[in-house]
């Protein structure tokens, strides 16, 4: 076990050493994903100024999101959105009292994973499909 | 045997000074983002591969540009409840933390700013 440099008393158990559940999964998920959609507000604000500049800076935005590079990011933005929605969600159930017990407390979490990722390639079927990228 | 003095304790504000404020308003600002981000993902998937007038069609019209400027506004202010709880929980010297915060908040007010300013332009030209 770890020990406290200062004092040489052990450390209270880190992160590393428990077992993976989908529970602690899907609230670190949580953190990371509300942080991620945090610095994806600098690409709402952009799409914003480039519809108000006038089309080439428009053009320029669509330019930058219309390439492997702009679907990956643009992929993680809306994935990020879809399970900080479904999630934020679960939060609030459990803010109301619902599903604390941990068998459904795990399917909620499994179900989460199922629906964002679900959700997302949906999303980006229906773009792909309608910017006629995929027939 | 409480540490608090009894002044501390009645007036219920805890270590953070701010008591349960913020968890009170991230969870309002949670339950207005449910339609308001609803609204704003169907709304965008139209865009797709659109040109900018469709953009700027669609805001010239009263109600989304309202909506749009709700939706920035809680967003934004969600984003400085929990960046604030992340911070509070991993930036360990007092230093860090303000450093921190007011970075956080200075990036929300420039968004915020810059994406109200470029809705009011489509909106008004």
């Amino acid at each position: 076990m770890a020990e406290n440099p200062r004092t040489a008393r052990p450390l209270s158990p880190f992160v590393t050493i428990y077992r993976w559940q989908v529970t602690m999964a899907a609230s670190i998920t949580h953190r990371v994903t509300g942080v991620a959609l945090s610095a994806g507000t600098v690409l709402l604000a952009w799409w914003l100024i480039a519809a108000a500049s006038g089309p080439e800076s428009y053009a320029l935005f669509q330019k930058a999101a219309a390439n492997p590079v702009g679907w990956v990011v643009l992929f993680g933005f809306v994935w990020s959105l879809m399970f900080h929605f479904l999630n934020g969600i679960r939060h609030l159930a459990w803010d109301l009292g619902y599903g604390f017990a941990v068998p459904t407390a795990n399917r909620t979490g499994v179900l989460v994973y199922a629906l964002s990722v679900l959700f997302a390639v949906g999303i980006f079927a229906w773009a792909f499909h309608h910017a006629g990228i995929v027939p | 045997m409480s540490m608090e003095t009894p002044l501390h304790r009645v007036q219920g504000l805890g270590p953070a000074h701010s008591g349960t404020q913020h968890f009170w308003r991230q969870r309002i600002t949670a339950v207005a983002l449910i339609p308001l981000t609803v609204w704003f993902v169907i709304s965008a998937l139209a865009f797709v591969g659109a040109p900018g007038f469709a953009v700027d069609t669609f805001f010239q019209h009263p109600m989304n540009a309202a909506l749009m400027g709700i939706f920035v506004v809680i967003l934004l202010y969600h984003m400085v409840i929990g960046l604030q709880s992340v911070i509070d929980d991993y930036a360990h010297s007092d230093g860090w933390k303000i450093v921190l915060l007011l970075l956080s908040r200075a990036f929300a007010i420039v968004v915020g700013v810059a994406s109200i300013i470029a809705l009011l332009r489509i909106a008004i030209a």
